[in-house]
């Protein structure tokens, strides 16, 4: 059973490019084939964090109008047998596919993948139309920024226009520090606000850029945000992973108040 | 009073929150606060006809607290606090 999973966040620069990599490369890890599409035409990027760039001869655009056959597009990963990389188009735009042509090209990759991903362009015009038509499952990516999470809620409302039944929420870039200190919105926040099921929650790393400037996916290695997305693979996997706890505001009312609760409960003791 | 509001003193993720729990009920119904605004005017003005009101303080607004469910969620409803100052016999 393969499965076509859009990676999509409305508002750019929050993250979908990284999560679409290092799930892709963090489920090649765990021995699945993979397929990484890049869905940003005109704008790519997934072959820069993938490091990639240099091995690039025909994409996405090429396949679809018959100028290569789908596996001369194929660029395979430097470290994971199981993983493929297809690139956007740089020099042409969003409307030069429709989304019907998206759906006969992911319906063909099903044969030859375990999953399919696909990196949505920021947005919600044609190219978010074209990255959503063939998915069976969206990942929102936001970050606990209010802008973030308005454009995740229309994505959401769009999602489920579309009739795509599984969505599931990925909160990146959290900074466990101003939780505590009430100056960020609280994982819990964030899902009451969205009302989606939470795959995964991503601290804010600086090996994410180290990586970024490396060319090199972090998932799985020795670092905060490496653990965290190879937890969403697992969960993706269907096992069972707990959540890693960000906490909650510390305020002074919240820690007087905590203190007179415990006054009270020693009291009736 | 000071004192008190130091310890009251909202943070900024909940600021976030309560500024994002209306931006998004009004863009969830594709509502804007001008159209809220009229909306607002004509209830005071159809009301009025029948009962005095106090159109100054009467509040009109979207929440997500509605009992009626469809598709297992909850839908808004359009909510409505007119005071009534005086019935018209």
């Amino acid at each position: 059973m393969s499965e076509v999973i859009v990676v999509t966040s409305g508002k750019g620069g929050v993250g979908k490019t990284t999560t679409s990599a290092n799930v892709g490369t963090g489920l090649a890890e765990m021995g699945k084939s993979v397929v990484l599409i890049d869905a940003d035409i005109g704008l790519r990027n997934l072959d820069v964090v993938m490091g990639l760039e240099n091995r690039i001869v025909y994409n996405l655009v090429d396949v679809i109008e018959g100028n290569c056959r789908l596996k001369q597009a194929l660029i395979k990963d430097k470290r994971h047998a199981g993983l493929f990389l297809m690139p956007a188009a740089q020099t042409r735009d969003k409307n030069c596919i429709t989304p019907g042509q998206m759906v006969k090209l992911t319906d063909s990759l099903r044969e030859q993948f375990d999953y399919i991903i696909l990196d949505c362009p920021a947005g919600i015009e044609q190219g978010f139309q074209n990255a959503i038509a063939g998915a069976d499952h969206a990942l929102v990516v936001t970050t606990p920024e209010v802008s973030a999470i308005r454009d995740a809620d229309r994505i959401i409302g769009l999602l489920e226009a579309n009739e795509i039944k599984k969505v599931d929420l990925v909160l990146n870039r959290l900074r466990q520090d101003l939780i505590r200190r009430g100056e960020m919105m609280t994982v819990d926040d964030v899902l009451d606000i969205l009302g989606i099921p939470l795959l995964g929650v991503v601290p804010d790393d600086e090996n994410v850029v180290i990586a970024t400037n490396q060319g090199e996916p972090l998932v799985g290695k020795n670092s905060d945000a490496g653990q965290a997305f190879y937890n969403i693979c697992k969960r993706l996997e269907g096992k069972e992973v707990p959540f890693r706890d960000f906490g909650k505001s510390v305020t002074i009312w919240t820690r007087f108040s905590g203190l007179f609760k415990k006054n009270l409960q020693e009291e009736r003791a | 009073m000071s004192l008190f509001s130091f310890f009251k003193r909202k943070t900024s993720s909940q600021i976030a929150k309560d500024r994002l729990k209306i931006l998004l009920i009004s863009d969830r119904v594709n509502c804007s606060p001008e159209m809220m605004e009229l909306i607002k005017n004509d209830i005071a003005q159809v009301i009025s006809k029948y009962m005095k009101i106090d159109a100054a303080s009467m509040e009109v607004q979207i929440a997500k607290t509605g009992n009626s469910v469809r598709n297992g969620k909850k839908m808004p409803v359009l909510y409505a606090n007119i005071p009534i100052l005086d019935l018209r016999s």
